[in-house]
């Protein structure tokens, strides 16, 4: 119990600590890779590369002023940044980080708390991350962050039932809830990574944590050219720093559930000697820095994305949202509940290659006619007549 | 009753999200990678896109004869041309009857950078210069006195030549 409490403990410590220290490289990497895309140098001032960059930010955020606007709601105001702030920390607790780590005193699984509902969790905590933003736009007493405040609520809602449901599909493949067991099922060849089985799934997964995140182009809630900067447009100094932290946050996690999900978590590809029995520390080293490289490729994809494309219409928004996943995830978690029943049941397949493969094949009979739809410009599109050209 | 808005019928290839997401991602990816633009400005103050104009009129600089003594004669013509009336002038007379400044100074906050002076000036002595890095701690410091202007070593402007319109 005392070894449980006290592993925990620094488990916990270091996690947010590197969470911490990520995020504020994260803004960063944001601000560089923004600039690289435009042409531009970005911020090289501050120590060699401009690498002490985040550490000036911060410490202006320490010491700027902090403003309460008259006619807020005082406690909710001030309770709205921590609202945001802590649910999307707490979520990266149940993904499993590495290979467990050996000590004399037994192996210690690397994940701040092994759930055997883990995945539930994500999803409970996940949404909690809405009353952030809404509180904090109906306690500003401002129309522009109500408004930002009324979209996210709008938005989240809408994206979280497709998110849920894409990820039903996992569930299914996996008969299990607990992300350890998601990520050690997917350990046995870079094909049985989720990514192939279920990748029409782990389409609908990353629009929606684009979605959840409040991330271009589905930035509604903030839309600095509409409403400013939406919910948190009376926040100043640290508490605006909050809402940053926490949508920066939400962003690696994102990243870690859709590696761990749908990338097989920490799997080295093509060995196996990484989920083999004897633990060691140069195990829990290396597939530890696998999938910190793998988490970083998805926030790359997040920023990259982000520097890329437009803004959504708020109608195309709950078209996509509504129109297009929700019942697209319906149907493909229908049939590929068929399929899975179909390969264990009557063919008594076991989960692994050839499995996933034949699964790989449903998804493609899903994934070309959508494409094709998609493409004809019906769903989401310009200004086109419909059923034009 | 809803509103019609007007839609053009334009060919799918021009309208599809799909592939101008992909269009627009693999632009991105590339500009990753293209040279900066960027023109560091303190280290580096001119690149091989931009250098400052040879005819870029700033802070002024008097030019000096072979005796280090400046060219200026006092004529007295500068401080009348000149439109921000920013030039001092009090004109003296050595012994050998040559007139030369007793008080010669630019007031630099009122200039307003036209460069008459430097085209009325018949001995080719105050020239704007090819300068633009003007910080001091005090208001005062800005008003350059002939010391200074003949201290002063930064290029003279070439000014505008109406014959060769394009400075080539």
């Amino acid at each position: 119990m005392t070894f449980l409490l006290v592993s925990s403990a620094i488990k916990v410590i270091v996690v947010f600590t590197v969470l911490m220290l990520g995020v504020a490289y994260l803004t960063l990497a944001e601000r560089r890779i923004c600039a690289w895309m435009q042409d531009r140098r970005g911020p090289n001032r501050v120590g060699p590369y401009g690498l002490v960059q985040p550490l000036a930010d911060g410490l202006k955020n320490f010491l700027k002023e902090e403003t309460l606007p008259p006619h807020a709601d005082r406690w909710l105001f001030l309770l709205a940044p921590a609202v945001s702030f802590v649910p999307a920390l707490v979520t990266i607790a149940v993904i499993p980080l590495a290979a467990p780590l050996p000590t004399p005193w037994g192996d210690v699984p690397m994940v701040v708390a092994d759930l055997p509902v883990g995945f539930l969790y994500i999803l409970a905590i996940g949404s909690l991350g809405v009353y952030g933003i809404v509180l904090a736009g109906w306690a500003s007493n401002n129309k522009y962050a109500l408004l930002g405040g009324l979209r996210a609520s709008a938005q989240m809602i809408s994206y979280e039932v497709a998110l849920g449901l894409s990820t039903v599909a996992v569930l299914l493949l996996a008969g299990n809830v607990s992300l350890s067991e998601i990520v050690a099922r997917q350990s046995a060849s870079p094909f049985t990574w989720n990514v192939f089985p279920l990748s029409l799934a782990f389409g609908i997964f990353l629009v929606s944590a684009f979605a959840e995140t409040n991330r271009l182009p589905f930035d509604l809630p903030e839309a600095e050219g509409e409403l400013i900067a939406g919910y948190h447009i009376e926040y100043s100094a640290m508490k605006f720093s909050m809402f940053i932290i926490a949508e920066y946050v939400s962003m690696v996690t994102a990243s870690a559930l859709v590696t761990s999900l749908f990338f097989g978590g920490w799997d080295i590809p093509f060995t196996t000697w990484d989920n083999s029995a004897p633990a060691s520390v140069w195990k829990t080293a290396a597939t530890g820095a696998m999938f910190a490289l793998k988490v970083i490729g998805f926030l790359f994809l997040f920023i990259w994305v982000r520097w890329t494309l437009p803004r959504f219409r708020y109608d195309q928004l709950m078209a996509l949202g509504w129109k297009l996943l929700l019942p697209l995830a319906l149907l493909y978690l229908a049939t590929l509940a068929t399929a899975i029943w179909y390969l264990h049941e009557p063919l008594g397949w076991t989960y692994g290659t050839r499995f996933a493969l034949a699964l790989f094949g449903v998804n493609l009979a899903f994934i070309v006619p959508l494409v094709w739809i998609l493409d004809r410009g019906r769903l989401i599109g310009g200004a086109v007549e419909r059923g034009g050209a | 009753m809803a509103i019609t808005v007007k839609v053009m019928r334009r060919p799918t290839r021009d309208t599809s999200y799909l592939r101008a997401t992909l269009k627009g991602m693999s632009l991105t990816f590339q500009h990753l990678f293209r040279p900066k633009v960027t023109m560091e400005y303190p280290e580096e103050k001119s690149t091989k896109d931009w250098t400052i104009s040879s005819r870029w009129r700033g802070t002024h600089r008097m030019l000096t004869d072979e005796q280090g003594r400046a060219k200026c004669v006092a004529c007295g013509l500068c401080p009348q041309i000149c439109p921000a009336n920013c030039i001092k002038l009090v004109p003296g007379e050595d012994e050998a009857g040559h007139r030369y400044p007793l008080i010669y100074e630019i007031d630099e906050f009122r200039c307003v950078f036209c460069g008459y002076c430097q085209e009325v000036c018949p001995e080719e002595a105050i020239h704007v210069g090819v300068h633009y890095e003007n910080s001091e701690y005090s208001r005062d410091r800005f008003v350059y006195d002939l010391e200074r202007l003949c201290a002063q070593t930064h290029p003279v402007s070439t000014l505008w030549d109406p014959s060769d319109p394009k400075g080539e």
